[in-house]
Formats: C-alpha cells, sequence, structure tokens
C-alpha cells in the first residue's frame, strides 16, 4: 500500500513537472498569439519586417540545406571510404557546432571574417564582404548545421553492402556511375532525413546569427532575432505570433522526418 | 581521384571548422597573455561563470533525477494511455526543433511579471523572469530531451526479465532499481548527463531572452561572450569563449570515450554483473560488485 501511494506520488510529481516546464509553456505562445483571435495575428504575420524576417529565413534556409545535403554526402563518404592522415580526428570534430554554445560560434566567425583579422583584411581588400549580409547569414547556418546530414549518412554507407558496388563495376561501370546509380540511391533516405534536420536548426538559428547577420530589418534581420527583438520592446503578440510560424513549421518537419524514418526503417 | 576527394574534404574543414576555431586563439591573445588573465579577473567575468556554474548544477541534478523516472515511466509505465505516450513523445522531441529564443518568449509568457502565475510569484517572493528560477526553466526546457533520449532506447531494449528476477528472488522495488536498473542504464545516463551539461553551460538563447541580460545579477558565461562581442570588446569576448571552446571539445572527447567504453559496457552488465548482483539478493549477502 505504501509502495503504490510512493508511486503515485512520483508519478504526479514527474507529469506535473512535463506539464509546467514542456507543455505548459508552448501552449502560451498559441494561446498568446491567438489570443485576441485570427485578424491580430494575421496583422503581426503580414507586418512588413516581421513577413520579410519570415522569408528571409526559410529562403536562407532552404538553401544552407541545399549547401549541407552535397558536402554532408560527400564528407561522410570520404570519411567512410577513405582511409588517411587525421581521419578520425576529423570525424570526431564534425560534432564540434553541437557543443560550442551558439554565441561561441558567432563569435569566432565574427572574429574570423572582421576587419581585425588578417583573413578578414585581405577579403576587405579584394572587395569580398561576408559579413552583416546574407552570405553571413549563411556561413553562420551552414556551420551550425554542419554535422547533421553528415551523422545520418555515415552509418548508411558503413553498412551499405560493397558488392553491389563491386557487381557494377564487373559489369563495366566506372567510378562515377557507380556512385551515382548504386551508392547514392540507398543512402538518399538518409540525406533526406539529414537535410530535414539541418532545415529545422537552420530555421531556429539564433545565437550564431544574431552576431555576425547585422540584423537589419527587413534586410538581413532573420525570425529568431526578430523575436527577441519584439520580445525587448515587450511587443509579446508580435513575438508569439512569429513564433507560432517556426514552432508550426518545425513540427511539421519533425513529423515528417518521423514517418520518412519509420517508412524506411532507418534510426537517425 | 581519391587523393582529389580527400583534399576537398581537409579543405572544408579547415575552412568551416577549423579556422573559426583557431581565430578565437589568436583573437584572445592578440596583445599577449595580459589581457586575457584581465579579461577574466573582471568582476562580471567571474560572476557570469559562477551563474552558468550554479545553473548547470542546478540542470543537471534536476534532468537526471526526472529523466530517469520518466524514462521507466514512458518505457514501462502501462498506466499510460496510447494517446498520452505519442503525445509525450512529440512534446520530449519539440524542444529539440524549437528556436531557444522561442523557449524563453514561453517562459516570460507564462510567468512574465504580467501573467497571472508570474504576479502570484511574485507576490509570494518569488521571481521567476530576469532572475535565476527563470533561466534554470529555460535551460531545462532545453535540456530535458537530451536525458531521456539517452535513456528511453537502452531502456526498452533491455527488457524485463532481470528485474522480474531479482524480485522474485525477494528484493523490494528500491533495492531493484539500484542494484538492478541503474547499473545497466548507467552508460546512458552518463552520457546523457555530460550532453546536458555541455548544453547548460552553452544555452545562449533561451537564457538571454528570460535573463535580460543584467551585468553582475544574470549574466552567464555566453550572454557575457555576446555582450562582449557587441561591445566590441573583442579580446575579452574571445577570452571567455576560448575557455567554452576548450570546454566543448573537452565534452567532444569525454563522449568519444564514453562511446567506446558503452559498446562494450552494456553486455558485460547483462551477463557477469547481472548475475553477481542476483546472487547477493538471493543470497541475502551484501553485493560483491563495487564500481
Amino acid at each position: 500500500m505504501k509502495i503504490k501511494s510512493f508511486r503515485i506520488a512520483v508519478r504526479s510529481v514527474v507529469m506535473g513537472y512535463l506539464l509546467i516546464l514542456i507543455i505548459l509553456p508552448i501552449s502560451a505562445v498559441y494561446i498568446k498569439g491567438f489570443s485576441l483571435g485570427w485578424e491580430p495575428f494575421w496583422k503581426e504575420i503580414s507586418g512588413v519586417i516581421a513577413w520579410k524576417a519570415i522569408l528571409l529565413t526559410l529562403k536562407l534556409s532552404i538553401f544552407t540545406t541545399l549547401i549541407q545535403a552535397v558536402i554532408g554526402t560527400f564528407i561522410a563518404f570520404v570519411l567512410v571510404r577513405y582511409r588517411f592522415f587525421g581521419r578520425s580526428l576529423f570525424n570526431s570534430m564534425v560534432d564540434l557546432p553541437f557543443s560550442l554554445p551558439t554565441s561561441v560560434s558567432g563569435l569566432m566567425l565574427l572574429t574570423l571574417l572582421g576587419p581585425q583579422s588578417p583573413i578578414g583584411k585581405w577579403l576587405n581588400t579584394m572587395g569580398i564582404h561576408l559579413l552583416y549580409n546574407q552570405t553571413a547569414i549563411i556561413i553562420g547556418m551552414v556551420f551550425v548545421t554542419f554535422p547533421f546530414v553528415i551523422r545520418t549518412v555515415q552509418p548508411l554507407i558503413e553498412q551499405f553492402d560493397p558488392s553491389q558496388e563491386e557487381a557494377s563495376y564487373t559489369l563495366g561501370a566506372g567510378k562515377g556511375y557507380t556512385f551515382f546509380r548504386i551508392l547514392l540511391p540507398s543512402v538518399f533516405p538518409g540525406i533526406i532525413a539529414g537535410s530535414m534536420l539541418a532545415f529545422s536548426r537552420a530555421l531556429s538559428e539564433f545565437g550564431a546569427l544574431s552576431l555576425i547577420s547585422g540584423n537589419l530589418p527587413g534586410k538581413t534581420m532573420v525570425a529568431s532575432v526578430f523575436i527577441y527583438g519584439e520580445v525587448e520592446n515587450n511587443n509579446m503578440q508580435g513575438a508569439a505570433a512569429v513564433a507560432i510560424v517556426l514552432i508550426t513549421l518545425s513540427l511539421i518537419v519533425l513529423l515528417l522526418v518521423n514517418s520518412f524514418q519509420k517508412r524506411r526503417g532507418i534510426q537517425a | 581521384m581519391r587523393k582529389v576527394f580527400i583534399s576537398i574534404t581537409v579543405l572544408l574543414f579547415v575552412l568551416i571548422l577549423i579556422l573559426p576555431f583557431i581565430s578565437i586563439v589568436f583573437g584572445a591573445f592578440q596583445n599577449g597573455v595580459g589581457p586575457v588573465i584581465q579579461a577574466f579577473k573582471r568582476p562580471e567575468a567571474i560572476h557570469a561563470l559562477t551563474v552558468t556554474f550554479i545553473i548547470t548544477v542546478i540542470v543537471v541534478i534536476l534532468n537526471a533525477v526526472i529523466g530517469v523516472i520518466l524514462s521507466l515511466e514512458i518505457v514501462r509505465g502501462k498506466w499510460i494511455p496510447k494517446w498520452l505516450h505519442s503525445f509525450i513523445n512529440i512534446m520530449i522531441d519539440l524542444p529539440f526543433s524549437v528556436s531557444p529564443v522561442i523557449g524563453g518568449l514561453m517562459i516570460i509568457l507564462l510567468f512574465g511579471p504580467t501573467t497571472v502565475l508570474g504576479m502570484f510569484f511574485e507576490n509570494i517572493g518569488f521571481k521567476i523572469v530576469f532572475a535565476l528560477p527563470g533561466m534554470v526553466m529555460a535551460t531545462v526546457f532545453v535540456t530535458f530531451p537530451l536525458m531521456v533520449r539517452e535513456i528511453v532506447p537502452v531502456l526498452s531494449e533491455l527488457g524485463t526479465s532481470s528485474e522480474e528476477a531479482s524480485a522474485t528472488l525477494g528484493a523490494g522495488p528500491v533495492r531493484t532499481f539500484f542494484q538492478i536498473t541503474l547499473p545497466s542504464i548507467r552508460w546512458a545516463v552518463y552520457y546523457g548527463l555530460v550532453l546536458t551539461i555541455a548544453r547548460s553551460v552553452g544555452e545562449f538563447g533561451a537564457v538571454l531572452v528570460v535573463s535580460g541580460n543584467i551585468i553582475n545579477q544574470t549574466q552567464t558565461a555566453t550572454t557575457l561572450v555576446y555582450q562582449d562581442s557587441v561591445n566590441n570588446n573583442i579580446v575579452a569576448a574571445d577570452s571567455v569563449a576560448l575557455l567554452l571552446g576548450i570546454l566543448s571539445i573537452l565534452v567532444l572527447l569525454v563522449l568519444e570515450w564514453m562511446k567506446n567504453r558503452k559498446e562494450g559496457r552494456v553486455y558485460a552488465y547483462r551477463g557477469k554483473k547481472f548475475r553477481k548482483a542476483l546472487w547477493s539478493i538471493s543470497s541475502g549477502q551484501p553485493s560483491k560488485f563495487s564500481n
């Protein structure tokens, strides 16, 4: 009897904890965003700066995702298939953007490309500006989403049975043909899953971008920085409205990845 | 072809990861060691590092206890209806994909000074937003999935036969938990803890929004880095960032080491250690296995 009531107490505490720390906060955003009905919600979203911030974030995230899909697959392939000096070091380095605080990531790029560093100076004399513009945002997004595609594709290439490729070679196919027709199709689900995760992360990135994007409203301000600005200006309605758009997008991506992985039977 | 591919890969790593990291090393030490030491001696730097430390300790303890219990309930709890089960699963994944800024916004919307809950807590003298409790909540929100996501797969793979054996042999639930369940999920717990530490130390967006970034009060190490770089005090910013960066590398090394060990350990526990634990329970003699 004692044990039973203890168990019930523990369960209530855990569920209450989940309720207060996860579920209530998320519903608070939706409640706040829609608290005055649809019209004010749409008014906040369709405000020029908010709308541009969302569009810019979407556009650059898609761009970043495409870059990651290509270089991520490429790096995963090289890390699995080739043995070279420093390979395991590079391999453990892949996760660095995950473990670095995002403000530190932003500062790294700021220091590297800023006018004080030799590289920044050299780029400046060449007339290339990689800070406080859309290129800067893409650089920041590529940095923080670096591990996703590599880490989802790597295990798939490792598990891939090389005899299929050997068969292709035996039948006279070249290396490129074999890669694109044999290996790539079978790791494709991994590329998609990793890209979606990278996309979702790029959408939500704040720390790194707030330091290097310049945050010009309507030009280089991404959605998460916009939300931060609205919070600072105490416009919670506007912050919540844009937050709802972002959360809903992330949820859709999350559900897509889940269903995709279930269907293909891959584990992230 | 091989050489070209390897060179491109190395080049990508250098450009994307290595150069940025090296740049803060040079940025911090560009005027010698003195300014770096000076940067850490600032009262706000010491305060910020202390705040980060306090938050991390609280969050790690909370996540460890609640994470283990919640994972047990998710895997073993037959009382949870199916719809609630999948709902909890989505809710646990959500903090991963929600922007940290939104995480902070949520807590302000819920406990901010103008809300019902916020006013209630303020009246009883417990300030949440722009104070430590809110920052802890924000960090918990962001780190919450790490622990559960590590433990749940191990726990569901483990099955209940060992625990049933232990119960049959007369051990109470508490003893079974500490001698059978906990040792077998030990590495998952450690792994989750290291991830939680890394994320708590490194959390920026959520904490920035909730804390208000008040110097010498609610400023953390990451928000100090942000403040310093916004103020164009690059040497100081790089110095603190370098410390955080080195910590991140350490975390990666520890995780790598654990991964290698964990793989060897899971089966060891199922074999020898389990038999030993079960034996000690059934014979009533003190446990012989030590960590």
